[in-house]
């Protein structure tokens, strides 16, 4: 008896682990495509070992293109993705604050728009907002991809007004006996209790940025201002014969910053999805 | 003097610290965004609809219904229309399905569940990337991976890239695959269900099955409307992967609809007409919408009604 249920607890696991393994099998592959030739490739093997480890696609492939080296592109994401982050975690608390806490007159009114915000189709203000950025002579340039995200973004701003609700008023009451302002209130007692959420946003923005395609497409132009996604494109369209090999191992190089996160912050990051969007 | 200008500092100080005054203090970037980014957008995209107008060359001329009559009789906007709605009406069902299968194979308590999670949580992490959207190109190539196992398995290749009818099925594949959020909003839905009812279910005698149609499916209801929008919302809005993996090809057979606009405003610059195909977009959307969210009067349970 009590062995049948141990057979049946480890069928369990192995299943869970072999269906677990076809799920993330592409990306394996593409790290092992890497280290590979690029005729292994072609070819379409199965095998995630390499034939012979060819470590030099990576060398190759930092070369990059038009004498532009990865560098610049990874450093290119870096700046946009933090500025946008940060732009987004700091106007994302303070709406969020102000509708979730303060009765003003209007409030409905906006928070009803943030919520239509959310659900309206970004392409249907993707070429008048190009059209704008482009009279004010933003285009290209980095503006566009960034200004937007100190304006707050709705997802985000719901998702802290949820996590708002668990902190106890009593606190602002008594902080406001002894003297706070409204201002005090935030800086003093919201936002540092607002951490955990606050932490679920910067991971979430920070992935969201930087595997962002069509806004680099739309923005920039110059090779020196590219974005990791888009010299990766770039760099596979460039030459007449794809190097697969440098293209993988650039692919996987992009993705290091998204694994390093997700490893470190994942409990955040799975319980930010779950109650932001179980309550939405 | 002195007296006068403490009163005008109290004055402003009260003012500042009036409900309304910070309310719009705190509320400014995003009453600033909205207005900017969002609705001064949507009247410049409403006016546009009805002009031809191409940038650089050509300044917006107001041509009345012209741009809609010549979408309907537009083909390839039609074949668009379909293609989009045959990408959605297959993947997000299937996605959903299988995040919710997932979910509930990974509640059982066991430490292991939550690496687990994260495991089927990766292809979402990475699926919006531009590197994984080239790497299921290759899959699907010609010589590619998929060709491969299907030789092994002693079947005929299929050049999925190179039929019109086919091309469409790779991008599908890879949205079902991206199952991931949905799973852990699925996952944290079930955890609320009371494990009271399923006990009072087994001292009645139901099977598994019975439990997961009867108890299971109807408390999970209003997350699955909810997941339901959201990535029906997404799925009309698949840009990238259609846009690296086929270009819309082969003879606009994966020509999705945010594709199509992007063309007609950036490559071929008439932003008058994808204008009024991002309007004709928005209107299909909510129609769609509004009949989910109808008919879901019928299927989502609610606790109030029992």
């Amino acid at each position: 008896m009590k062995s049948k249920k141990v057979t049946k607890k480890i069928l369990y696991h192995v299943l869970v682990l072999i269906l677990g393994f076809f799920m993330i099998y592409p990306v394996l592959w593409m790290i092992s495509g890497s280290f590979k030739e690029n005729a292994e490739i072609l070819r379409g093997t199965l095998a995630l070992i390499p034939q012979n480890l060819k470590m030099s696609n990576y060398a190759t492939g930092w070369r990059g293109f038009g004498g532009i080296t990865f560098a610049t592109f990874f450093k290119n994401s870096f700046i946009i993705t933090v500025i946008a982050t940060f732009g987004t975690v700091l106007s994302s608390s303070l709406v969020a604050y102000a509708f979730s806490r303060i009765r003003f007159r209007g409030r409905k009114i906006w928070f009803t728009c943030m919520l239509a915000t959310m659900m309206l189709p970004g392409q249907v203000i993707m070429i008048p907002q190009y059209l704008i950025y482009y009279r004010l002579g933003l285009v290209p340039g980095y503006v566009p991809l960034i200004l937007p995200y100190f304006c707050g973004q709705a997802f985000f701003i719901y998702q802290m007004m949820q996590f708002m609700q668990g902190i106890p008023r009593e606190l602002d009451e008594a902080a406001k006996i002894d003297g706070c302002s409204k201002y005090k209130i935030y800086s003093n007692i919201v936002l540092p209790l607002l951490k955990p959420s606050i932490v679920t946003t910067i991971i979430i923005q920070f992935y969201w940025k930087w595997d962002d395609y069509m806004g680099p497409l739309l923005y920039l132009s110059r090779p020196k201002s590219y974005t990791v996604s888009i010299a990766i494109k770039q760099f596979a369209d460039s030459a007449s014969v794809t190097d697969y090999g440098a293209m993988f191992a650039m692919s996987t190089l992009s993705l290091i910053p998204v694994f390093l996160i997700f490893l470190f912050f994942n409990r955040y990051l799975v319980e930010g999805i779950g109650t932001s969007g179980l309550k939405g | 003097m002195n007296g006068a200008s403490t009163a005008k500092a109290q004055g402003f100080r009260r003012f500042w610290n009036n409900d309304n005054t910070v309310g719009h203090v705190f509320a400014a970037p995003f009453i600033f965004g909205f207005v900017c980014f969002s609705l001064i957008p949507i009247c410049m995209s409403f006016y546009y609809s009805f002009t031809d107008y191409s940038l650089g060359t050509k300044s917006a001329e107001l041509i009345g219904f012209k741009n809609f009559i010549e979408l309907f009789q537009d083909e390839v906007f039609g074949k668009s229309i379909l293609k989009t709605l045959q990408y959605v009406v297959v993947s997000v069902p299937l996605k959903l399905i299988f995040a919710l299968l997932v979910a509930f194979i990974l509640t059982r308590k066991s430490r292991m569940v939550t690496l687990y999670r994260s495991l089927y949580y990766v292809p979402s992490l990475v699926g919006g990337s531009i590197a994984v959207a080239l790497v299921w190109k290759q899959l699907f190539a010609r010589k590619g991976l998929f060709n491969s196992v299907l030789v092994n398995m002693g079947l005929n290749k299929i050049n999925w890239f190179g039929d019109q009818n086919l091309a469409i099925y790779p991008l599908i594949l890879m949205a079902v695959w991206q199952f991931g959020s949905s799973m852990i909003i699925f996952a944290a839905g079930l955890k609320e269900i009371p494990s009271t009812y399923y006990e009072a279910a087994e001292i009645d005698g139901a099977s598994g099955i019975q439990k997961f149609f009867k108890i299971t499916l109807p408390c999970l209801s209003p997350i699955i409307l909810y997941n339901l929008v959201m990535q029906t919302i997404s799925a009309f809005m698949t840009f990238t992967q259609a846009f690296v993996i086929t270009g819309g090809g082969p003879n606009n057979g994966t020509l999705l609809y945010a594709l199509n606009v992007y063309n007609q405003a950036f490559k071929y610059n008439k932003m008058g007409y994808a204008c009024a195909m991002s309007w004709v977009m928005l209107m299909i959307m909510s129609i769609i919408t509004l009949i989910i969210f109808r008919t879901s009067r019928f299927w989502v349970f609610s606790e109030s009604e029992t």
